[in-house]
Order: C-alpha cells, then sequence, then structure tokens
C-alpha cells in the first residue's frame, strides 16, 4: 500500500523544501512513501487558460503515471482538485484507470483528517512544537472545491481540516483575520493576466494578516504563498510563508 | 471532450471594440483613493448578506429549492409563458411578446405614441439596460426620468450602471453632490447624502407627477396568477406604476416561477443575498392594472434567452435573479469597479451572460476571475458560476479567440509538461538564471509577475534531484499492479 507523491511542478521546481516536508512527514507516519518521477504538471495552467486541446495529452499522461498507485496525495488543493473535479473532459466516461485515479487522489490536509485520522503528531517520540503567532491563509480550491473547511459565504458547517491538524502541533497562536476567506489573487494564470487585480488582491490579504499580529502566514496551498510571497519581499513586509507540511513535519520558522 | 454548441445571439449593429478587462480595470484598481474604499463598501454588503443568510437555519436548503424551482421552470419554459400570458390578459393586462432588444424598444414606443406620450418615469431595469430602451426612447423625443436613485445619479452623469443592485456604488457622495448641484441647483460643495438624498426626492415627486406612463422591470412572474412582482427599496416602482394611468412591466422570460407559493422561497433570498436586508422594503404585486381606467402592459423579452436555454452548459445561468451577490463578494469586480466589464450586467454573472451575446465582444471577462469560487457559494439560486467562467475559457479556446502569444505558450508548456526530462532541464534553466542573471534581467516591466511582486528564490536543486540522492529510486515501488 504505497502512497504516490503528487508534487506540483512548481514546488518540483522552486520549493522542495515543501515536497521534501511532505514525503518526511507522510514517512513520519508509517507510510510507504514513493516519488513517480516521470511526473511533471497536472495540466491546469493549460486547462485554465482555455487550452483544452494542450491540457488532454498532460492530463492523459498524468493518470497513467499515477494510475498503478493506491494512493495519490498532493500538498496542493488546486491540483488536486483539477484532477478530481476537472479531469472528466479528457477521458471517456468509465475509463477505470482514470475513474481510480480520480477516486484516490488526495490533498494532503484531507488524507491525513479523513483516510489516515491521525490524532497526534511525535517526531522521535516528541511533541511538535511551534511556539509562534500564525494565521491561516485559505487557498480558494481546497476550500470550495474540496470542501476542506466551512466557508464564510455557505452556510453549511464542515471540519476545519487544516486547523484540526494544526491543532497538534504545541505552541501555536493563532491570529484573527478580518475576512477569513478571502481570494489572495493568485489565480494561477490569472496572476499575470491581470497583474494589477491580481497584486491589489494579494496585497490587502498580506495587509490583513500582518494586522492580525501574526509572523507566519501558513496555508495548505503554496501557489497562493508564492505569490504573496513575492509581493511581502517585494515590499519588505514583515511576515513570513510556510506551507502546512512543513510545520506538520517539525520545520522551525526560517530565521 | 466535445465543443458545447452555444448558440450566438446576432451582434447588434452599432458597437465600438471592447477594451480587454485587464486595460479598462487599470486606472480603478491602481487608484488608491477609489478601489480600497469600493473594496470596503461593498464587503459591507456582503457582510450584512453574511449576518442575513446566518440567520436563517434553513439557508442553504432555500438555495436548493430555488434552483429546483427555477430548473424546472426552465425546462418546462414555454408552457409556463403561455400559462403566464393566459392569466395575465384574463386579469386584465396586455401581454406583449419581444424576440430581441429591437422589438422590445419599439413595442414600448409604440404603445407611448398611442398615448400620445411624451414623458416617462421608469423604475430601475436591467432589462431595459440590456435592451438600451432610455437612448432609443430619447432618440424619438421621449424624456426618460429613472426614478431609482442610483439609477437617476447615473443617468444625469451620463454613465451607465455600475452595479445591478447599486447602480451608483462607484460615485462618492461629493460626485454625486457635484452632479445635483449641476443638475439639480443643490448647494455648491454639498455632501450630506441626507441633504443629497432630499433633493432628489423633492426633483422627482415632480418628475412622478408629471411623468404619464410608467415603466418598471419584474423581479418575478407568476405564471399561476398572470400576475408580476416587482421589489425596491425606495418605493419609487411603486409610485412610477400608480401615479400615471399607464404600467408598462418590461419582463425577461426567465423571470416566471410557475405557483404564487413559490414566490415567498425567492422573496427571502432576494433581499438578503442583495443588500443584507430581511426582505426589500417594498414587494409590489400587480395582478392587472388597477382599475378601468387604467393599463397594464407586460413585455416579454427573449433577446436571446432562448438560445441560452439550449446550452447545457450554460443554462443555468437563467436561474439569475439579479441580486448582485455575485459582485458584491467577487474579489476581482470590488477592486476594478462594474465600469470595467463594460456590459450592461458585471461581475461574475455578468461574465458568464456577456459573452453569449458576443464572445468575441467579451472574450477577456471569463478571465477576469481569480475562479475562487465565491460566487458560487453566494449564489442564491445555486448557479455555478465559476465553473461556468471555466467552462468560457474552454468555447474560447475552442473559438479560437485566444491571443497569439496565450496559445503559443500553453503549447510550449504541454510540449514541456509531456516530457520529465524537458521539464527538468526548463526547471534548471529558470533557476540557473535566476541565480546568474543581475535582478534587472529577470526582474522587468515584460515579466508581468515581476511588476508588483519578486521571483520565488531559487532552491539549490529541485525536490526531484534532491529524491533521486536522498532516496532509493525504485520508480515501480509500491505499484499495484
Amino acid at each position: 500500500m504505497a502512497v504516490a507523491l503528487f508534487i506540483p511542478c512548481y514546488l518540483d521546481q522552486f520549493f522542495p523544501n515543501v515536497a521534501i516536508a511532505t514525503l518526511e512527514l507522510l514517512e513520519n507516519l508509517g507510510q510507504e512513501v514513493v516519488f513517480p518521477t516521470e511526473q511533471t504538471c497536472c495540466g491546469q495552467p493549460m486547462a485554465n487558460t482555455g487550452c483544452s486541446s494542450d491540457c488532454a495529452p498532460v492530463a492523459r499522461r498524468f493518470v497513467e503515471i499515477f494510475s498503478p498507485y493506491d494512493t495519490i496525495v498532493c500538498p496542493s488543493g488546486s491540483c488536486t482538485s483539477m484532477v478530481r473535479n476537472h479531469y472528466d473532459d479528457y477521458f471517456e466516461k468509465g475509463d477505470e484507470k482514470f475513474e481510480h485515479v480520480k477516486n484516490r487522489t488526495f490533498d494532503l490536509c484531507e488524507y491525513l483528517h479523513d483516510e489516515l485520522k491521525i490524532k497526534e503528531l511525535k517526531i522521535d517520540g516528541k511533541p511538535i512544537r511551534f511556539p509562534h503567532k500564525v494565521s491561516l491563509h485559505q487557498s480558494c480550491h481546497g476550500l470550495r472545491e474540496l470542501r476542506i473547511n466551512s466557508c464564510s459565504e455557505n452556510m453549511t458547517k464542515r471540519d476545519n481540516k487544516v486547523r484540526g491538524l494544526m491543532d497538534l502541533v504545541e505552541g501555536i497562536e493563532w491570529c484573527t483575520l478580518s475576512r477569513v476567506d478571502e481570494c489572495c489573487g493568485f489565480g494561477g494564470t490569472f496572476a499575470v493576466n491581470e497583474p494589477d487585480v491580481s497584486a491589489s488582491m494579494g496585497r490587502d490579504r498580506v495587509a490583513d494578516h500582518v494586522a492580525s499580529g501574526s509572523e507566519v502566514m501558513v496555508s495548505a496551498d503554496m501557489s497562493c504563498l508564492m505569490h504573496m510571497q513575492g509581493l511581502i519581499r517585494r515590499e519588505k513586509t514583515p511576515i513570513q510563508v510556510m506551507h502546512v507540511a512543513e510545520i506538520l513535519a517539525g520545520k522551525s520558522l526560517p530565521s | 471532450m466535445t465543443q458545447v454548441a452555444l448558440p450566438i445571439v446576432d451582434r447588434p449593429a452599432e458597437k465600438k471594440m471592447k477594451r480587454d478587462h485587464t486595460d479598462a480595470a487599470r486606472a480603478f484598481v491602481t487608484n488608491p483613493d477609489r478601489a480600497p474604499w469600493h473594496d470596503e463598501s461593498l464587503w459591507f454588503v456582503r457582510s450584512k448578506r453574511d449576518k442575513q443568510a446566518a440567520s436563517l437555519p434553513e439557508w442553504e436548503y432555500l438555495r436548493s429549492l430555488a434552483s429546483q424551482v427555477k430548473t424546472a421552470t426552465i425546462a418546462r419554459l414555454g408552457e409556463y409563458l403561455v400559462e403566464f400570458e393566459r392569466n395575465a390578459t384574463n386579469a386584465g393586462a396586455t401581454v406583449h411578446w419581444a424576440a430581441d432588444a429591437k422589438e422590445h424598444n419599439e413595442i414600448v414606443l409604440n404603445i407611448l405614441r398611442d398615448h400620445k406620450t411624451t414623458k416617462i418615469v421608469k423604475s430601475k431595469s436591467m432589462l431595459t439596460e440590456e435592451c438600451g430602451l432610455n437612448h432609443f426612447l430619447e432618440d424619438n423625443g421621449i424624456d426618460v426620468v429613472d426614478t431609482d436613485l442610483g439609477e437617476r445619479i447615473v443617468q444625469l452623469r451620463h454613465e451607465t450602471p455600475s452595479h445591478i443592485v447599486l447602480p451608483a456604488i462607484h460615485l462618492k457622495k461629493e460626485e454625486v453632490g457635484e452632479t445635483f448641484y449641476e443638475h439639480l441647483g443643490t448647494e455648491k460643495g454639498a455632501k450630506d447624502p441626507k441633504y443629497l438624498a432630499e433633493a432628489a426626492r423633492g426633483h422627482l415627486r415632480d418628475k412622478f407627477l408629471s411623468g404619464e406612463v410608467g415603466v418598471t422591470g419584474v423581479n418575478f412572474g407568476i405564471a399561476e396568477t398572470g400576475g408580476v412582482v416587482v421589489c425596491t427599496n425606495e418605493g419609487n416602482a411603486d409610485l412610477g406604476a400608480s401615479l400615471p394611468r399607464v404600467h408598462i412591466a418590461c419582463m425577461g422570460i426567465e423571470k416566471l416561477v410557475p405557483r404564487f407559493q413559490d414566490l415567498g422561497i425567492f422573496t427571502r433570498l432576494l433581499g438578503r443575498s442583495a443588500t443584507g436586508q430581511p426582505i426589500t422594503a417594498y414587494t409590489s404585486h400587480f395582478h392587472g392594472p388597477r382599475d378601468e381606467n387604467s393599463e397594464l402592459h407586460i413585455v416579454l423579452v427573449d433577446n436571446g434567452r432562448s438560445k441560452l436555454r439550449q446550452s447545457d452548459e450554460f443554462r443555468a445561468a437563467m436561474h439569475c435573479i439579479r441580486c448582485g451577490a455575485c459582485m458584491n463578494t467577487c474579489p476581482v469586480y470590488r477592486r476594478s469597479g462594474g465600469h470595467s466589464y463594460q456590459s450592461t450586467v458585471p461581475g461574475p454573472i455578468g461574465s458568464v451572460l456577456s459573452p453569449t451575446r458576443d464572445p468575441k465582444e467579451h472574450k477577456s471577462l471569463p478571465y477576469a476571475c481569480s475562479l475562487c469560487g465565491s460566487c458560487t457559494d453566494v449564489c442564491p439560486v445555486k448557479i455555478p458560476l465559476h465553473h461556468q467562467l471555466l467552462a468560457w475559457r474552454k468555447e474560447i479556446g475552442f473559438m479560437n479567440l485566444l491571443s497569439y502569444d496565450k496559445r503559443m505558450s500553453m503549447k510550449a508548456a504541454s510540449i514541456l509538461f509531456r516530457s520529465a526530462k524537458l521539464f527538468s532541464l526548463a526547471g534548471w534553466l529558470g533557476r540557473t538564471s535566476l541565480k546568474v542573471l543581475p535582478h534587472w534581467a529577470t526582474h522587468h516591466r515584460f515579466n508581468t509577475w515581476t511588476i508588483a511582486r519578486e521571483l520565488p528564490q531559487p532552491p539549490k536543486e529541485s525536490f526531484r534531484s534532491w529524491y533521486a540522492k536522498n532516496r532509493k529510486s525504485e520508480n515501480s515501488k509500491g505499484k499495484t499492479s
């Protein structure tokens, strides 16, 4: 029963630490994890631009690579949702390999919360500590396409899966935002198609996190953080970003 | 993967080419006095909506019910329309059928000519905006006065509404003061909302009294009773429909509900979704003309709706009750302002509807969206707005309306992602150039990402090369087959 790691393309190339943390976190929980090295990207940039014929071969390749595995885990709600909710266009109805991949691809937090149902988190027998002021950025696709939390518009109450996992870590002081789940404006190619609106949305999110007194903004999706970190570094804003996997894997705040 | 056969409505003759949303939004979103203030104003409305929605334990149930009623109505729309016509006629109203905007405008003009009328008062109606009724009537010598305060303000300024519920939300009170100083003779520099509203009230009261025909929109038409329901907060539709002897109600064919008892579902959702009120201040029912000396004309307008109905992908957009909640929640709309959409209905629902009229003209709108999905969750009739916007992007791709550079960049990406070796090489090139090149060579205005942001700091290696060194690379390990 091996878990195949599905690492988003930009994580692989630009944020290896998040991928390493994901791997170590799963291994620490006793999972047998493999990284199928033929993988590249799920095809979301092409799909979201409207280039279906460019996305199709990438999606089919993805399913070929991942279908041999029992379970596929990805530290991104957005890439997970692409496979689960937006791949249907590229496959015949009833395609067994596709159905298997679709049903067995999980966002990391979903996998830990719903499949492994972890109740405690220790490294070498010791609890994990992260003694910092933390604020949670809720990434839209995890939130509204995978439903890993309740969202402010929708009155259906749901488990806050990210927070549930983070609560297994000691020492966190949570900071409250004024807008708990507004989009940061990354949106994939939106960030370059609508640079002004995207940057404006990102700045507003960052400002909300800073005003909450937070030292570190945490999210289950690095793509949002890549965008906001870009703004933070440009404007030298006093806040850092970390992926949930890094904290759950016991990594400390970069100094 | 088949192309959605979306029937396209003929393009109206006179039209100037639209700018891309990105360009049209720039001045607004980069204006520090405008965008943050606009964003806050609309966020306030959405917050009020959240409170109201949360106060009803059955909120999500109501949304489902509304969506089901609309789905069922649209499925048998022809039958319900005939039933509506029969019952409305029996109640004494005259029902007119308009295939498009032109027919609609001519029907209204003919009614006015029959009554030798040159002055009308009109309450807020996005349908008449859609049909360009005001311009058409003015060109034919009719004096049209919009009686909704917001609409009157934008009318005086020769602008269009920037929001379907709050037409003048893009304007500050100082700007309204200037407009009123110029047109209504209020004091120069006045900006007190109460003073300005009072001035508008006096001004409009005269217009109401001299208006010879009242034109209103319709929020709901009831097939079972043949009645129409108009919801406002200012009571202007009631004055406009009650003072003049002739009332013309203009109604899109999708506004029907089958039974009187269905109405309550929608009135409970509408006010809460639109402005965070339990119900609109006035919910006025018109079942036939008010007496034998009066006339009620109902103009049923298609204008592309029955073609939209043929599309499996976009049909649910006909559920829309024009509450504006998707605009209030949309982070892009809030920061770019309604005029950046350059169409009658802005925001998420507008970005779905406008391309159905002319995909080429409005091709940038489905991309004016970060796909956050908030609109889908806020919509009281459960239109899957962000999925429809994504579906539109596919349509635009199929129709070959994408710009050359977008098409080529995605083709290149597709080739890159079909080979792990090529992908790794490209990643290595990217990281290396970030490491060795000076900052200005990677961060410049031609790299849109870097206009406001830094690129990621390049790590020393990719995850896959770390993995090859630190874990046994048994690619087949653990496979089930």
